[in-house]
C-alpha cells in the first residue's frame, strides 16, 4: 500500500487538465422487481424479467430467481453481475451442503447462509436486494427479506427492487400484516387462498409496470407447495 | 517386514526397474472390497460390495457422488479416497462456476492421475492407497475410468477392482460384448452378477451392496436398500443359470462341465478358505477399508 | 515463485513490475543518492526514476486509450452473424484503420470486442491459451460458446472486483449442437444472452431496428441485409466509426470472417446537408 494518500491535483496526468474522458463505476443498477408472499402451506415468488441500464433495455428475458431445491429459492434485484455471482456462490454452497449433510438445505438455513454471504462482502457489497423464500421445516410459507449487506428478517411477504415503493404499500394494505410490536405475537402469514394470492401478486406487478420503467416485459412466478414448484408467467407491457 | 532393500522409499528403484512402494500401494487396492463399473451406449453403472468393520458398525460407504454427471467407487484406503473425492467435487464445482457447464470426465480423471503421480516422485510423500473407478456421462457419452495409485489411468468398457475382483473381471470379459446395447436394467443386473461372482463368502443382499447409475437422461443416482431390492430379487431368480459358471476365480480355464457341477460345492470350498486363511485378506490393519 | 504485481502504470509500462519499481516500505527507507544510476543489473533501466519518487501510487486503468466502437450480433435460422467496423480510435483520432475486432476462438465460437483494444488482445491471449490447452489434450473436447461466454464473464467481473477493469464490451457468437448462441459481457461483468444484441452506441442506434425486423428463423440473406442496415445507421450517427466493416458468420460449417468491405452511403439527405434546418431557437 502507498504510504500517503495521493494528492491528485498535484500530479496531473497527460491531458487531464482539459480533457474529459470516460470514467467507470464498479456498480450498475439493472433494475427489476421481486416479490414473495408466504401462505399457510404455500409460498409465491415472482420476479420481472426485464434487465436495463440507464434508459436502455438490455434484454427482456433474464431470470432473477435461483432455484436451490423444491423448498427454497432466492430472488434478487439490483446489479446483474453481482446477482449472477451471488447465485453461483449460493449454488456451490448448496451443493457442498448436500454432500456433507445428505439432504437439501432448509429455507431457514439458506436464509442465514445468504445473510453471511452478503455480510462477507460488507466493505465491497454485492449490489443486490434479495428475498429468500420457500417452505420452512413445518411446511409453512417463509419469506426472508434483506438489505445489501446482510441484515435480514423473516416476514409474511416481501418486495425488493425498483418497484418496491409501488408494490410494498399495496401488499401492506391487502395482506394486513399485524404489527410486530403487538403482544402476544400475531399471525403474520397471509390468510388468502393460494389463487387469490397469485392474483394479488399479478395485480401488483401490472400496477408497478405502469409507472416503473425498470419493471416490465414478463413476470416469472413460482408457486412453492409441498408438492414442489409450479411455474406461472405474466406478460407485462413491453414499453 | 521387509520384502527387500529397495522398498524403503518411493524414490528408490529396484535393479529390476521397479518401485516397490508404488506396487505396495496397488496391493492396498486389492485388499478393499470389490467394486465394478460398466457402461452401455447410454449409461454407466457402478456397483460395490460394502463391508461392515464389525457387527456393531454400519456398512462403509464405497460410492460417492462427485457431481450430477459423475461419481466414483473406491477400493483401498477409504481415507485417501475421501481426500480425492473432495478434490474431484471441488474441481467440478469450480468448473461449473467458471464455465457454467459440467466438467468433462477425461479432464478430471487426468487431473486426479497427475495428482496421484506426484505421490510417486517425491521423497516426502507417499502414493495414494486407493483405486478409483470413475463413472459418468459427458458430451462424448458414458465413460468408465480406472485411476490407479501409480498415477496411471485407463479408459474401460467394464472394470472390476478390489478383493477377488478377478472373478468379476472374468464375468465381465465374457459378457462385455452385449453391454453396448444393454438397457439400464440389464446393465445393473450385469453389475450385480459380476459382484456376486466376486462375493464367495455370502449372499448378495440390498444391505451389503450398493449400485449407482448415471446417463445422459438421468443424474448420478445411488441405489441402496429399497430401491436396490428389486434388482437383487431379479438376479436371484436368474442365479442358478448365470452364476454357476462364474463361481470360481480364474474361471476362464475351467470347463463348462466342472462349472455346472460346482455351483453349491464351490461356494462351500471358498468359504472354508475364507475362514481359514482369509484373515490377511480382510486386513484388520486399522486404516484399511473394511 | 514470488508474486510479481502486474503494472498498468503509464510510468512503468505494462507487464510484470520490476522488483525495484515496487515501492515497498523497505525500498522507501533506503537512502537514494542517485536514483537514476544503474545500481545493479538492468532493472534500473526499466523504470522511470520519477515513478519511484515521492508517494505516487501505482495506478490501475482509469480510462481507455485506443478504442473500438459498437459490435452488433444477430442470430438467424442456422447460425449467428457478428459485425463491426475495423477502426481503432485514439480518442477521436482514427488511429488504426484495419484492426480486426472480430476474432475466432475455435470452430464453433468467435468473439467481437468494443472498448480498449489492448485489453481485447490480452483477452484473446487468455482464450488462445485455453484453446491451445484443448488442442494439446487431444481428447476432442473444446470450449462451447456458452462456456466461453461464462468464462469471459468471470474474467471481466473478477477484474472489476480488483478495481482494475478490462475496458471492454464483448460479444460472443457461436453455433453448437444445432443451436445458435449469442451473448455479451460488459466491463463490470454484466452479461446476458439474447437473439440480437449490440454494444455501446449500437444499443441505442441498431437495436430498435433489430427489435423491429429480427425473427429467429430468418434466412441468412435476410440477416445479412438487416445487419448491413444496422451497420449503416451506426456509421451515419457514430462519429467514432468508419465505412470499413467486417461481417462474421458462425454456422455448423464453422467460423468465417469476411474481408473488410464498405457500404454504399448517401449523404445527400436534406437534413445531412443542412442539419440546423429545424433547429429553431437560440443556438
Amino acid at each position: 500500500m502507498a504510504t500517503a494518500l495521493p494528492v491528485r491535483a498535484q500530479v496531473p496526468a497527460a491531458g487531464q487538465a482539459t480533457k474529459q474522458h470516460a470514467s467507470w463505476s464498479p456498480y450498475d443498477d439493472n433494475g427489476g422487481t421481486v416479490v414473495a408472499v408466504a401462505g399457510d402451506d404455500y409460498c409465491i415468488v415472482a420476479a420481472s424479467t426485464r434487465m436495463s441500464t440507464g434508459y436502455s433495455i438490455l434484454t427482456r428475458n433474464k431470470s432473477k430467481i435461483l432455484r436451490l431445491n423444491p423448498k427454497c429459492v432466492v430472488a434478487s434485484a439490483g446489479m446483474q453481475a453481482d446477482m449472477e455471482t451471488l447465485h453461483k456462490m449460493l449454488h456451490s454452497r448448496h451443493v457442498t451442503y448436500q454432500f456433507n449433510h445428505r439432504r437439501p438445505m432448509s429455507c431457514p438455513a439458506t436464509a442465514q447462509l445468504l445473510s453471511n454471504t452478503l455480510y462477507y462482502k460488507r466493505f465491497f457489497p454485492y449490489y443486490t436486494f434479495n428475498l429468500c423464500a420457500g417452505l420452512d421445516d413445518e411446511g409453512r410459507g417463509a419469506v426472508y427479506t434483506y438489505d445489501a449487506i446482510g441484515s435480514y428478517e423473516r416476514v409474511g411477504y416481501g418486495c425488493q427492487g425498483s418497484g418496491k415503493e409501488l408494490i410494498q404499500p399495496v401488499l401492506d394494505n391487502q395482506l394486513k400484516a399485524a404489527s410486530p410490536l403487538v403482544l402476544p405475537q400475531q399471525q403474520w402469514l397471509s390468510s388468502l387462498p393460494l389463487e387469490q394470492a397469485v392474483d394479488l401478486v399479478k395485480g401488483a406487478f401490472v400496477s408497478a409496470g405502469e409507472r416503473d420503467i425498470y419493471t416490465g416485459d414478463d413476470v416469472e412466478i413460482l408457486i412453492i407447495t409441498k408438492d414442489g414448484i409450479r411455474t406461472d408467467s405474466l406478460q407485462l407491457k413491453r414499453d | 517386514m521387509f520384502r527387500n532393500q529397495y522398498d524403503q522409499d518411493v524414490t528408490t528403484w529396484s535393479p529390476q526397474g521397479r518401485i516397490f512402494q508404488i506396487e505396495y500401494a496397488m496391493e492396498a487396492v486389492k485388499q478393499g472390497s470389490a467394486a465394478v463399473g460398466l457402461k452401455s451406449g447410454e449409461h454407466a453403472v457402478l456397483a460395490t460390495i460394502k463391508r461392515a468393520p464389525s457387527d456393531l458398525s454400519s456398512y462403509q460407504r464405497k460410492i460417492f457422488k462427485i457431481d450430477d454427471h459423475m461419481g466414483i467407487a473406491i477400493s483401498g484406503l477409504t481415507a485417501d479416497g475421501r481426500i480425492l473425492c473432495r478434490y474431484m467435487r471441488n474441481e467440478c464445482l469450480n468448473h461449473r462456476f467458471v464455465y457454467d457447464s459440467p466438467m468433462p470426465l477425461g479432464r478430471l480423471v487426468r487431473q486426479v492421475a497427475d495428482k496421484a503421480q506426484l505421490g510417486t516422485q517425491r521423497s516426502w510423500k507417499r502414493p495414494y492407497g486407493v483405486g478409483l473407478i470413475v463413472a459418468g456421462h459427458d458430451e462424448s457419452g458414458p465413460h468408465i475410468f480406472y485411476n490407479c495409485p501409480s498415477g496411471n489411468y485407463y479408459d474401460y468398457k467394464a472394470f472390476a477392482m478390489g478383493a477377488r475382483s478377478q472373478a468379476a473381471k472374468t464375468y465381465l470379459e465374457r459378457q462385455f460384448e452385449t453391454f453396448a446395447a444393454a438397457s439400464l436394467d440389464d446393465l445393473v443386473k450385469h453389475a450385480l452378477h459380476a459382484l456376486q461372482a466376486s462375493l464367495q463368502d455370502g449372499e448378495l443382499t440390498e444391505k451389503n451392496c450398493s449400485v449407482a447409475v448415471v446417463g445422459g437422461d438421468m443424474p448420478f443416482t445411488l441405489l441402496e436398500d429399497d430401491s436396490l431390492a428389486p434388482y437383487i430379487a431379479a438376479i436371484k431368480e436368474e442365479e442358478p443359470a448365470a452364476a454357476a459358471g462364474m463361481e470360481a476365480e480364474g474361471a476362464a480355464a475351467e470347463g463348462d462341465a466342472a462349472a455346472g457341477e460346482g455351483g453349491a460345492a464351490g461356494e462351500g470350498e471358498q468359504q472354508q478358505e475364507q475362514q481359514g486363511g482369509g484373515g490377511g485378506d480382510d486386513g484388520g490393519e486399522a486404516p484399511m477399508e473394511q | 515463485m514470488l508474486h510479481r504485481p502486474t503494472s498498468h502504470s503509464a510510468a512503468i509500462g505494462p507487464g510484470p513490475v520490476p522488483s525495484l519499481a515496487n515501492p515497498g516500505p523497505a525500498l522507501e527507507q533506503q537512502p537514494r543518492h542517485a536514483p537514476q544510476a544503474p545500481s545493479c543489473g538492468s532493472e534500473a533501466f526499466c523504470v522511470d526514476p520519477q515513478a519511484l519518487s515521492s508517494s505516487h501510487p501505482r495506478q490501475h486503468t482509469q480510462y481507455p486509450y485506443v478504442t473500438g466502437t459498437s459490435v452488433l450480433g444477430i442470430t438467424f435460422k442456422d447460425g449467428v452473424l457478428l459485425a463491426c467496423d475495423t477502426l481503432g480510435a485514439y480518442g477521436s483520432t482514427k488511429r488504426y484503420k484495419s484492426f480486426d475486432r472480430l476474432r475466432k476462438v475455435n470452430d464453433v465460437c468467435m468473439v467481437g470486442a468494443s472498448g480498449e483494444l489492448s485489453d481485447f488482445q490480452y483477452i484473446m491471449r487468455l482464450l488462445e491459451e485455453l484453446s491451445d490447452d484443448d488442442f494439446c489434450m487431444d481428447d476432442g473436447h473444446h470450449l462451447k460458446p456458452a462456456e466461453v461466454h461464462s468464462y469471459l464473464t468471470r474474467v471481466l467481473y473478477n477484474r472489476r472486483n480488483k478495481m482494475d477493469p478490462l475496458w471492454n464490451s464483448l460479444v460472443v457468437g457461436g453455433f453448437h449442437s444445432g443451436k445458435p448462441f449469442l451473448g455479451t459481457v460488459g466491463m463490470i461483468g454484466t452479461s446476458y444472452t439474447d437473439a440480437h444484441l449490440a454494444t455501446g452506441f449500437g444499443n441505442h442506434l441498431a437495436r430498435p431496428l433489430m427489435r423491429e425486423k429480427h425473427h429467429p428463423d430468418m434466412s441468412e440473406e435476410e440477416a445479412v441485409a438487416l445487419m448491413h442496415e444496422c451497420l449503416k445507421v451506426c456509421y451515419y450517427r457514430d462519429k467514432n466509426s468508419i465505412n470499413k466493416f467486417q461481417l462474421a458468420k458462425v454456422t455448423k460449417d464453422g467460423v468465417s470472417i469476411s474481408e473488410p468491405f464498405a457500404l454504399e452511403t448517401n449523404w445527400g439527405f436534406k437534413l445531412f446537408q443542412n442539419p440546423a434546418a429545424n433547429a429553431v431557437g437560440t443556438w
